[in-house]
């Protein structure tokens, strides 16, 4: 047994027992819980390199708690998709953690820090559970963990954040209990709740009303959670007024992964041949990811509030995301399409919400109609914006025109041609509305006063710990957008897809 | 000593009553947290437990609960009660109990082994597991009454259980 | 006919009042604008669906041991009754929710906190009231 075998294990357990130990530590310094969650998330990093080589060179990590083995004990997987997320996830941790320094001592009262950072790591830890367990009871306890933190974290601004906190602690928690109402149909039927296991025993009653009802429950309880269309609409105003470091977060990494629960369902559990047992499955799926991307799209150009306007790009994004998962049982690029765009969306969307947030500390603005002039006042954030918003419209070399280019791909090997117009389209009005923002920063003259003088004297400055993450973020862009589009991913890629099933490598 | 305000008159009969049964309740979620034969289990004792606190909070007001659970000590309750359960699983990964039956080793072996007292290998290591969960649940919901109950100029920050 | 009712209807009737039940809660939810009996509308349908998850583990029924019993024992270790083989009731689905238990009793706690700074807040917790209220600030520019 390697000892790199334990670091899933060892991961999820330490990140709980650090965040505990930052309750008690926050008792003799303010600070500390801070330095100790960046220092625990920073090994796990490193960790996680070692589980994605590991993966990579010997195979999946399959551990057994406690030494049960399954069926009769939880058992946790990592192969090469798991992998991959838990470090894209816990990267986005830290970046949001460093993020987070210069941003708390604006929007969250003194006296709730050390709650706050407690409660970020716990959400952390209950991320990371998701991405490596094999059970599916296990999987709605970290969901549930990472859940309930993200409510309370979403409250702690207070004022206008309190009502869309409550909806959102209503509506996740029925996309909860429906997720485990499925689990409980699918166990009624087969009598076991490991991954694996269920993978061999539900092609015997693929007919059976029971699964047909748990997958039913599954899908609606995750697409709840993970606001795709037309299950959202709790997400906007919880995006709009949660304080910046939590909206950039969860924006980034804790929808991907609710969505790696539907893959993982999707994939590993009823596998694709469940998918394509039911004739139109798979393009009913497409046309909703369809309507999801066009209607997103169109609310965004609407909103005249920055983070509400890229809430709804966020449910857009969702869409594409959602669209390669419905491709993938025609066309293997379809999942390669989805393993792309939750990178690129993380590090894009990551770094337009940070800039927001930077936008609204500094200046204290928020609507897009007061955005006159920024270019000059705060060079840097909206060089940044500017990136990540070229990122999410799709222009060559960027990121987010690698996860378009392969869906794309993906549709024309499908022989599903509307897509391809769906996605051109989208990425036109995508342009729509991040060239309004862009406009206003740059290219509208500032009325009023003509004084540059006094326009640079303002004096106030981002904290470094704030432009740092941002400037990471949109270097990201550009790196990510020509290293996917060289050859240097396929390796991963290809694991993924065997890892998965799909039989086939590109 | 300062007269606080209340919304009702003192009545003997009541604190006494409550200060003479909050010990036996907390008893009583011991007995449930690892008593024998019986369910039970972690949760229930913890909830037990926090049961009797919140019985003596009602009945004698925030200030003198608080004297009985001051904060830094529900804090503390709270981390230890992780400690415990999630040491007891390092335990068997550091020492490589990964076996089949890790739950049933009584949990003070050094004990036994050294100095031969028999009782300490009845303490399973099930039991720390759950001691540490009761008392994780039984101080999340002594904070949660607590920040519920408290007039607005006191009030905090509602931390989940 | 009377097969058909019985093997659909009545052999399945812990179905049937979960599903009932778990409406009713969802109903309470959906409904009600006050933010406490939403509140209390999700408890029903947490609440439910625990009861039915539970009710799948009754196994043993209309299974006549040598005990003249028709229904599984608690899954409780009995050794005089170990060699004779009885039948006991899955404690898998017991345990599960007992860990949803936990954590439905948590989702509450969040929620009753949250719905407390509403309150102090806004001085109602009636949905409609509160919009009202928030539509009010943004006029005046809050």
């Amino acid at each position: 047994m390697y000892p790199v075998e334990h670091f899933p294990v060892l991961i999820v357990g330490l990140a709980l027992f650090c965040g505990f130990t930052m309750l008690l530590a926050g008792y003799t310094s303010r600070r500390l819980p801070f330095f100790m969650s960046l220092a625990m998330n920073s090994v796990f990093l490193i960790m996680s390199l070692f589980i994605l080589d590991h993966v990579l060179t010997v195979g999946p990590i399959r551990y057994w708690l406690g030494g049960w083995r399954p069926p009769w004990g939880i058992e946790y997987v990592v192969d090469a998709m798991n992998a991959y997320l838990l470090i894209i996830v816990i990267s986005i941790v830290i970046l949001g953690l460093i993020y987070s320094r210069g941003n708390v001592r604006h929007e969250i009262e003194e006296r709730k820090h050390v709650t706050f950072y407690t409660l970020v790591q716990l959400m952390a830890a209950g991320m990371y559970g998701i991405t490596v367990t094999g059970d599916l009871f296990n999987m709605f306890i970290w969901l549930e963990i990472a859940s309930l933190t993200a409510y309370a974290l979403i409250a702690v601004a207070g004022g206008r954040a309190l009502r869309p906190a409550y909806n959102y602690v209503i509506m996740g928690s029925i996309g909860a209990v429906l997720y485990i109402f499925g689990v409980g149909w699918i166990y009624s039927v087969t009598g076991t709740l490991n991954f694996a296991d269920m993978r061999l025993l539900l092609p015997l009653v693929y007919d059976s009303r029971a699964v047909q009802m748990g997958f039913a429950m599954i899908v609606v309880g995750v697409m709840i959670k993970a606001y795709i269309f037309p299950l959202h609409l709790w997400q906007p105003d919880v995006y709009t007024y949660a304080p910046s470091t939590i909206s950039s977060m969860m924006a980034s990494v804790h929808v991907k992964v609710m969505f790696y629960m539907l893959l993982r369902m999707f994939y590993s559990v009823f596998t694709l041949d469940f998918i394509r047992h039911y004739i139109g499955l798979d393009l009913l799926i497409c046309w909703v990811a369809a309507i999801a991307i066009l209607a997103g799209s169109i609310w965004a150009i609407k909103q005249r509030n920055l983070k509400r306007m890229l809430a709804y790009s966020s449910v857009s994004q969702m869409g594409y995301i959602l669209l390669g998962l419905g491709l993938s049982p025609l066309s293997p690029w379809g999942l390669v399409g989805v393993a792309a765009h939750i990178l690129n969306h993380a590090i894009g969307k990551g770094c337009l919400f940070m800039c927001a947030g930077a936008i609204s500390q500094q200046e204290g603005l928020r609507d897009i109609r007061d955005f006159e002039g920024l270019g000059k006042k705060m060079p840097h954030v909206c060089a940044a914006f500017t990136i990540a918003a070229l990122s999410m419209i799709g222009i060559p070399l960027t990121a987010g025109f690698a996860s378009k280019l392969f869906l794309i791909v993906a549709s024309l090997d499908a022989a599903q041609y509307p897509f391809v117009a769906v996605l051109l389209l989208s990425g036109l009005l995508n342009l729509v509305y991040f060239w309004r923002v862009i406009d206003q920063m740059y290219f509208v003259k500032h009325k009023g006063t003509e004084n540059a003088a006094e326009v640079r004297e303002t004096g106030k400055s981002l904290p470094l710990s704030m432009v740092a993450p941002i400037l990471i973020l949109a270097s990201l862009c550009i790196i990510m957008g020509i290293i996917w589009l060289t050859n240097i991913p396929m390796p991963l890629i290809n694991h993924i897809l065997s890892n998965l099933r799909m039989g086939v490598t590109l | 000593m300062t007269q606080e305000k209340r919304a009702y008159k003192r009545d003997v009969v009541i604190e006494v009553t409550a200060s003479l049964m909050f010990p036996f309740i907390l008893l009583f979620g011991l007995y449930v947290m690892m008593g024998t034969g019986g369910t039970g289990g972690g949760f229930q004792g913890g909830t037990i437990l926090a049961t009797g606190f919140i019985l003596y909070i009602t009945v004698f007001g925030t200030d003198k609960g608080r004297e009985k659970m001051p904060e830094s000590v529900n804090v503390f309750f709270k981390s230890f009660g992780l400690f415990l359960y999630n040491g007891a699983g390092w335990l068997c990964i550091l020492f490589s109990l990964a076996t089949a039956q890790w739950l049933n080793m009584p949990a003070f072996w050094p004990v036994t082994e050294f100095t031969g007292i028999a009782g300490a290998r009845g303490f399973l290591i099930a039991y720390m597991i759950s001691v540490g969960i009761g008392l994780t649940v039984m101080a999340s919901f002594v904070s949660q009454y607590f920040d519920l109950s408290m007039k607005e100029d006191d009030e905090m920050d509602g931390d989940e259980g | 006919m009377m097969e058909w009712l019985i093997q659909h209807v009545l052999e399945k009737y812990n179905f049937w009042i979960a599903m009932l039940i778990i409406i009713i809660g969802l109903t309470a939810t959906i409904v009600k604008e006050n933010l406490l009996k939403k509140l209390i509308g999700l408890s029903i349908f947490q609440t439910a669906m625990f009861l039915w998850f539970v009710s799948l583990g009754d196994v043993g029924r209309n299974i006549l041991t040598t005990w003249g019993l028709k229904t599984g024992t608690p899954p409780i270790l009995w050794e005089q009754a170990a060699e004779k083989g009885y039948i006991y009731v899955n404690p898998l689905p017991n345990v599960l929710m007992l860990t949803g238990i936990v954590v439905s009793a948590a989702t509450t706690a969040v929620a009753l906190a949250i719905v407390i700074r509403i309150y102090q807040k806004y001085g109602t917790i009636e949905e409609d009231e509160i919009i009202e209220k928030e539509k009010e600030f943004e006029r005046v520019g809050g």
